[in-house]
């Protein structure tokens, strides 16, 4: 009964969706400079960051688990990379290795979660203050700037004078896996298995570790991405770079609907709440809202979107319960032979 | 046993002619039902025969579209669980829920304990008021000590005496015997005697007939929320009220099949996990239905984890036709070929938030696949195909499992495992809390299996149910196997007389 027509409707990820068009519609009428093309640019370029981490983030979340060391790892790859560069070694071997470096962070996350058994927002919350703390003792106070221009240029550039960033392009392709691997393999399906009864999934013969440690591995890859984005994007890798964007990636991935009790949710959702975010971001920067406040809305946005599929979901319960039997007599052999609803 | 036949005394709570709807679904039509002091009334009716909803409508929970609650023989409305609760009804569910950092005595008078000066709370007349009721009971339960860590038959009791505080005349009992172990079982059984000589009126709901037979005086029958019979039990035999609950002749109950035993399937040596189960041995053979007897806590289950993987074993080895089975490795010992039917359908059998088609989909992760992407098409018809098969009754594939009965749970469970063509099915107290029509479905099915050449290993704590599947019996004691009974000799007395240890 919870997939009638009139429950789907009310589903949060696609409320998230309308109200994401909702905010661009009103944005293009009412906000001064939202419009341009550059702006544009802007908005999904800065939005970038969060995107790309939410992508493994939302399939961590659906199996049950959280990755809060997200922004420490890109800002150890940043930190590392800027290390290296001033080391002279080649952008074409940095990369690799920064990227090889998300790999075992992830890995790490995933061994301690796996293998010892302790809860992911504990382990993660550990390792962001460590892996923060091991950036900066790699590139200390320093910030690098003069990497080659082409990358810059890729990163912070756009296509032409339309408002698609270079880097969107790859984002696509990615997105497009994510989802594949996510909604469309028997990986994905059985993750939402897996967050929402571990036990059944394990009676089920799914390998819940091994999921778990490779959707770990992952995470940190897209993390150390990110932060090689980050450092090229802005031009500059910092020890601090991306300081606190697991928030923003928290956030937008609730906000889409995903449960944070796991085994509910879709990317579509998720990236509809990325891009809300991002949306707002870029109309409160537009508006001259400090970025203090801005980080208050984000706090007030995670709790709605905590509160918000909730109540969807009541609303829903309770619309079915109106139109047809509650729970006490589900199978009774005439409701079976007879459809009621 | 004495019968209150007679019209004589006034019953304390009735309902005449109720009915009630939840939307186009008619729960409950003209159902009457009378409890008089001092006597235990069965409520019998197989899953969705609108058992639940009479309970909630004694309790207050639901009103009635029609119909009169009768209290003391005066025309009654309750607005509330708390109107029943004052006029003396209390419900004791099958899984209390307790405090578990309170005490016996805190959770009993939890919200209106006696207090002294100044409104402090007097924990002395807490503990005395909690012990005589204990008395009362004839049960020796600590009042100081926390609810943490009771066992269920423990929290029962609380929940009874906390009913007894409120001076509850009525107390309806939901099939509290679902998770109690035989010695438990006779210990309620006594509290609930005790009650009725005391002169409290019990509803008492089971799926397990001998009980109903053992302990109730008048039985009341529903079936499709229609009322058949209320009688006296006495005279009526167990075929007798499974024809009034079924509606027809329910084929034999254990409709178990002769078949000739091929060769071995599943071949267990020497499994060892320390401490919980030691030196196990047994083989089954295709066609072969072996029964695992045992008391709860034996390490039946155990065994049955261990053998599939989900636990590691310490020593011994495990082979399905030959191939032995990697330790701890659920997904290879699928992959050779075995099922496992766990005993906690909810936490272990399913995943109740999901839909029927992807629960029985969940086994098919590895077959329905398409250049490494889910062919919905063939998942779809995979679940339907068992889904039809075992006659699961749903509305839609699509609707959550959690929305069907129990017995439909069970079948779910069921279809998920034969889908993926199992050679070796264990099956962990398969019928438990199923009402009987489906029971005999279950039983019907595993005996067909069996002809089909798939060996059966099947646990179960229902020994009519050993008794009556199994082409022998193994029996464990404090983990390890005490005896090894062919169909022939397995009787009640052999099976406990091994299971409780008198026999080596």
């Amino acid at each position: 009964m919870a997939d009638s027509a009139l429950a789907r409707a009310v589903r949060w990820d696609t409320v998230v969706g309308a109200l994401l068009i909702v905010v661009l519609l009103l944005s293009f009428g009412t906000v001064d400079g939202f419009g341009n093309a550059l702006n544009l640019s802007f908005l999904i370029g800065n939005t970038l960051p969060i995107a790309l981490i939410a992508l493994p983030m939302t399939m961590l979340v659906v199996a049950g688990e959280i990755d809060l060391s997200v922004a420490s790892t890109a800002g150890l790859s940043g930190a590392v990379m800027g290390a290296l560069w001033n080391q002279g070694m080649t952008i074409e071997t940095i990369i690799p290795l920064c990227l090889a470096l998300g790999v075992v962070c992830g890995l790490i996350n995933g061994l301690l979660v796996t293998r010892l058994g302790l809860p992911s927002l504990a382990v993660t919350i550990g390792t962001l203050a460590a892996y923060r703390g091991i950036a900066q003792i790699v590139l200390g106070s320093d910030a690098v700037t003069d990497f080659p221009t082409q990358y810059l240029d890729f990163a912070a550039g756009r296509i032409g004078d339309t408002f698609i960033p270079y880097a969107f392009l790859p984002f696509l392709v990615l997105l497009a896996i994510a989802v594949v691997a996510l909604h469309a393999t028997p990986f994905g399906r059985s993750l939402f298995a897996v967050g929402a009864s571990e036990e059944a999934a394990r009676f089920a013969g799914i390998r819940v570790k091994r999921q778990k440690l490779i959707l770990f591995t992952v995470t940190g890859l897209m993390a150390s991405l990110t932060g090689i984005f980050w450092a090229l994007h802005y031009a500059s890798a910092r020890f601090d770079n991306a300081t606190g964007l697991e928030l923003s990636v928290v956030a937008a991935v609730l906000l889409g609907g995903i449960d944070f009790d796991g085994g509910k949710g879709t990317l579509g959702g998720a990236i509809a709440g990325v891009f809300l975010l991002g949306a707002l971001q870029n109309v409160m920067s537009l508006v001259n809202v400090s970025a203090q406040s801005q980080i208050v809305v984000t706090g007030v946005l995670l709790v709605v979107s905590v509160l918000g599929p909730r109540v969807a979901r009541q609303i829903s319960v309770a619309r079915a319960g109106r139109r047809a039997a509650p729970p006490p007599t589900p199978a009774d052999p005439k409701t079976a032979a007879a459809p009621t609803s | 046993m004495t019968l209150p036949s007679d019209p004589g005394p006034a019953s304390v709570l009735a309902l005449k002619d109720i009915s009630k709807s939840f939307g186009a679904v008619r729960a409950l039509r003209d159902v009457s039902l009378e409890l008089f002091p001092g006597e235990v009334h069965a409520l019998a009716g197989e899953n969705g025969a609108g058992k639940s909803t009479l309970i909630k409508t004694l309790a207050g929970v639901h009103r009635p579209d029609a119909g009169l609650v009768l209290l003391d023989g005066e025309p009654t409305v309750f607005h509330g669980p708390g109107d029943a609760r004052d006029a003396g009804i209390a419900v004791i569910y099958q899984e209390p829920t307790l405090f578990p950092d309170l005490s016996i005595a805190e959770n009993i008078f939890m919200g209106r304990r006696p207090r002294r000066a100044l409104g402090r709370i007097d924990h002395k007349a807490t503990h005395a008021a909690t012990l005589a009721l204990m008395q009362r009971l004839g049960v020796e339960l600590d009042p100081d000590r926390p609810a943490r860590g009771l066992s269920i038959a423990d929290q029962q009791i609380v929940e009874i005496a906390k009913a007894l505080s409120f001076d509850a005349r009525v107390l309806i009992m939901d099939e509290p015997t679902a998770a109690l172990t035989g010695s438990e079982v006779a210990r309620l059984f006594g509290v609930v005697r005790t009650l009725r000589e005391q002169g409290a009126a019990v509803l008492f709901i089971s799926h397990r007939l001998e009980e109903i037979f053992q302990i109730c005086q008048r039985v009341t029958t529903l079936r499709d929320g229609a009322w058949i019979a209320s009688e006296p039990l006495d005279g009526m035999t167990e075929d007798d009220l499974v024809r009034r609950m079924v509606g027809r002749d329910l084929d034999e109950l254990y409709p178990k099949q002769d078949v000739e035993a091929g060769e071995v399937a599943l071949s267990v040596r020497r499994l060892t996990r320390e401490g919980v189960f030691t030196d196990v041995s047994f083989d089954v053979r295709r066609g072969e239905i072996v029964g695992l007897a045992g008391l709860v806590g034996a390490g039946r289950t155990e065994v049955a984890r261990a053998v599939f993987g989900v636990d590691r074993w310490d020593a011994g080895q495990v082979e399905v036709d030959g191939k032995a089975l990697t330790n701890g490795a659920p997904s290879t010992a699928m992959a050779a070929g075995l099922a496992l039917v766990p005993e906690d359908r909810r936490a272990q059998g399913l995943v109740m938030s999901m839909s029927i088609e992807r629960n029985i989909g969940l086994t098919g992760l590895r077959t329905t696949v398409k250049a490494g992407l889910m062919d919905r098409g063939a998942e779809r018809s995979r679940s339907l195909d068992w889904a039809v098969k075992l006659q699961v009754k749903y509305a839609r594939i699509a609707d959550a499992v959690s929305t069907l009965s129990g017995g439909n749970q069970q079948k779910v469970v069921l279809a998920k495992w034969l889908a993926t063509g199992p050679k070796v099915l264990i099956v962990d107290e398969p019928t438990r809390g199923i009402d009987v029509g489906t029971k005999a479905e279950v039983h019907r099915l595993l005996s067909e299996l069996a002809a089909d050449g798939v060996a059966v290993l099947m646990i179960s704590s229902d020994l009519p149910e050993i008794l009556g599947m199994a082409d022998r019996v193994l029996v464990m004691h404090e983990g390890r196997i005490t005896a090894e009974i062919p169909r022939s000799e397995a009787t009640e007395e052999t099976v406990m007389a091994a299971a409780t240890g008198r026999a080596a």
